[in-house]
């Protein structure tokens, strides 16, 4: 299985998502070609009803804490409730990179 | 000062404060340059951690409050989250206001 797999399967367990897309956003970074190393994730699902953000970050971020450790760089993700899915009808684009990386290597 | 010490007196000692990679006029990534630029649309000053100059605290941060990337927003001494909740946040109002509250509460126990 590829990241975006492992991702997939785990969050599809933990947290029975009715929506769930996983982007490998590593394309627009400055790292060689498969590097699995950003993504971008939409999951909504109820089970984060009555959770701040801060704890639907933190469970997500907890779940893939092996996948952070192993090469995956940055994550940026939304989490939201199907009622908060349905308000705000969308996904920002995500920003593009500005070298930082090449910086801590 | 042990290094988890001192990020706790950044932490609690401004009412407003980002871990960043770079600086909110050279940041070095999409997410600190975006997380930064929606504080500084707030108008409310905050001061911000380079983490690409302090390699100490580049590697200590993720274990302060348990939280695996950067940048990290605090606002009133507690982790607010990463860019993205910043900009949601922001994006509904709530940051100014929580930012706002923050400078109040540190002005009214003298700075």
């Amino acid at each position: 299985m590829n990241r975006k797999q492992r991702i997939e399967s785990q969050i599809k367990e933990a947290l029975q998502p009715m929506y769930l897309d996983i982007v490998d956003e590593s394309y627009m970074h400055s790292v060689p070609p498969g590097s699995e190393s950003h993504f971008k994730l939409l999951v909504v699902s109820d089970t984060f009803a009555d959770m701040p953000l801060v704890e639907r970050h933190r469970r997500v971020n907890a779940m893939l804490s092996e996948e952070l450790r192993a090469g995956l760089h940055a994550l940026t993700m939304h989490t939201w409730t199907p009622e908060e899915w349905q308000e705000k009808g969308g996904v920002p684009e995500s920003p593009p990179c500005q070298g930082g990386s090449k910086a801590t290597a | 000062m042990d290094v988890l010490e001192r990020i706790d007196e950044q932490v609690k000692g401004n009412s407003v404060v980002i871990y960043m990679k770079g600086t909110p006029q050279f940041p070095q990534c999409g997410f600190s340059m975006r997380a930064a630029a929606a504080l500084q649309e707030c108008a409310v000053p905050f001061a911000y951690v380079n983490v690409l100059q302090d390699a100490e605290i580049f590697e200590n941060l993720p274990r302060y409050a348990d939280w695996p990337t950067f940048p990290q927003i605090y606002i009133d001494g507690e982790l607010v989250g990463g860019c993205d909740i910043t900009l949601e946040l922001h994006s509904s109002g709530e940051l100014k206001t929580m930012m706002e509250q923050a400078a109040a509460k540190s002005e009214a126990a003298g700075g």
